[in-house]
């Protein structure tokens, strides 16, 4: 069992502030780290997995620093978003190098190609795998020592929906083993499927943590705005406000839309379809007009 | 000192990728200019010793050593495959003696051994002139790999200033300028050759036996070390 602390961490790249006084604890299980693009998310991992110093405060694996530590490294794996990893060499010599560099022989290395199923290529060229293979042979070659502490960089970019599947099943399976397992993703779903615990980082900062149920509401609850079109704009109009879901309606008469801000997302969402059901109304579009993640996490950090 | 594992995957990496093609490329043409200068001019100890120091040890070996050197890691630090290297319990020093040592291996096997077949076509050792540049190819070598390894682990413009290094200051300003000889990697590895393969008037050197060996041991251990540390605080971020 390990845990990971994140002590008061900040990082500055020159002028601009990557990390911003975050205070974080990993312990075992599975946890998700959250956040959008440019969040900091990358540079948090750097400074856990100990490739890079941070600029004030500490990060230790069970009271030892991370930074200029090799020894940490008999306890934790990595892997990370980009994608080098010595293309001339198959997967199988790629992973059996990562064993013998852990003191490991041919059979730490099978047992973690057999992990990830990746036997079947796995005396094919790197250069010739698909992103989820790679992503699969870099996961095996963070496994071969079994470490008690993974860190995954957007570990399932790039992955279709089986490998997705199967990754985060050997994550959760690690996970209930006990292991602390890291991820980072800018996916709420993806965070949701697999983490009991969350932790988000907006602009650098530590926004929200703890348990994804809890965040997933402060998410949810925020007003949804929709733009709908529909064979008859004000017959539709008159039922949704009548429904407590629903608080506003505007009938933009340029764009020939209405404007409809709901309140309970859920129930809006069962509640529009069947409507316009019901009173023979057609809809021709239904559109989000502020679901992108970025608006998503600046409601949650306001909030 | 020594990691196996790193040192196959620094050989592979640097035989492999198309940067190696002048690894061979190189020796090739030193050798087919001997022939041709061999058929022509017959056997001359003055022009075997013109050619083998004006291109085989001032311009050969300090490119295959920019190549072999700066190639051993960083391509690595380039597209961060290092850091397979570096999430290992595997002492940092360790990781840059092991990559020194393939780096000088590749050198000597590409410029001291071409150098040493070259001498023997243009005048079958007359003088002791292929014996005396073989020497001061390997001597270089060791420490040619040394200063690129660092090089190529600080910074990401290693090819083209370990380039600007060979031929503009060890080529161009040490014939004009004489301080500059002095600290010349060329000039210390002559000084060795003429001592141990009692080269005569053909080899010679500005730098004195004594001064050539201090310098080349401090350069070679000091880089070294340097790039031992370094690499303990290589900085992997992400690429936000």
């Amino acid at each position: 069992m390990s845990t990971l602390t994140i002590d008061h961490v900040s990082r500055w790249f020159g002028n601009v502030v990557a990390v911003n006084d975050i205070t974080m604890t990993i312990s075992p299980g599975v946890t998700g780290l959250l956040g959008p693009n440019g969040a900091g998310k990358s540079t948090l991992i750097s400074m856990m997995g100990g490739f890079l110093a941070p600029s004030t405060g500490s990060v230790s694996l069970d009271g030892r620093p991370t930074w200029r530590n090799e020894k940490i490294y008999e306890h934790l794996g990595i892997v990370p978003e980009r994608e080098g990893m010595y293309d001339f060499l198959t997967g199988r010599e790629f992973v059996v190098a990562n064993a013998e560099l852990h003191g490991l022989g041919k059979k730490a290395a099978q047992r973690a190609l057999a992990t990830v199923e990746m036997e079947y290529a796995q005396d094919r060229k790197i250069s010739t795998y698909s992103k989820g293979m790679r992503q699969r042979v870099k996961m095996a070659s963070a496994l071969v020592h079994e470490p008690s502490v993974l860190l995954l960089d957007e570990p399932f970019n790039g992955m279709d929906p089986r490998q997705r599947m199967q990754l985060m099943e050997l994550l959760r399976t690690m996970g209930d083993e006990g292991r602390t397992v890291l991820f980072s993703s800018h996916i709420l779903e993806e965070v949701e499927q697999l983490a009991s615990h969350i932790e988000v980082v907006v602009a650098g900062r530590h926004a929200a943590s703890g348990d994804f149920r809890r965040i997933r509401r402060l998410m949810t609850d925020r007003p949804h705005r929709y733009l709908v079109r529909s064979s008859d704009d004000r017959a539709l109009a008159a039922v949704l406000i009548a429904d407590p879901s629903t608080a506003g309606i505007e009938v933009d008469l340029e764009e020939g839309a209405l404007r409809i801000q709901a309140v309970d997302f859920g129930r809006f969402t069962t509640l529009l379809p069947r409507i316009a059901r019901e009173h023979g109304i057609r809809l021709l579009t239904v559109s989000p007009s502020d679901e992108s993640l970025e608006s998503v996490f600046s409601y949650l950090v306001a909030a | 000192m020594y990691d196996p594992t790193v040192a196959r995957l620094t050989y592979r990496a640097l035989l492999g990728r198309r940067r190696a093609l002048i690894l061979f490329a190189l020796p090739l043409l030193l050798i087919v200019i001997s022939v041709a200068v061999r058929a022509l001019s017959g056997v001359d100890d003055q022009v075997a010793s013109d050619l083998l120091g004006g291109f085989a040890l001032a311009t050969m070996v300090p490119i295959i050593g920019v190549i072999a050197g700066t190639g051993a890691i960083g391509p690595e630090i380039d597209d961060g495959s290092v850091l397979y290297l570096l999430s290992k319990p595997v002492k940092r020093p360790t990781i840059i003696v092991t990559k020194l040592t393939v780096a000088i291996a590749v050198t000597m096997a590409f410029s001291a051994l071409p150098t040493f077949v070259a001498g023997m076509i243009l005048n079958g050792n007359g003088q002791q002139v292929a014996v005396a540049y073989t020497i001061a190819s390997l001597v270089s070598s060791i420490a040619y790999a040394a200063i690129f390894l660092l090089l190529g682990t600080i910074t990401r413009h290693a090819v083209v200033l370990g380039l600007v290094y060979a031929l503009v200051w060890e080529a161009l300003f040490g014939s004009l300028v004489a301080g500059a000889r002095t600290l010349s990697v060329q000039q210390w590895s002559l000084a060795v050759a003429h001592k141990a393969a009692d080269g005569g008037d053909l080899v010679t050197s500005d730098v004195g036996l004594p001064a050539a060996v201090i310098l080349l041991v401090v350069v070679t251990a000091g880089a070294t070390w340097y790039a031992g540390q370094k690499l303990r605080t290589l900085t992997l971020a992400g690429e936000e």
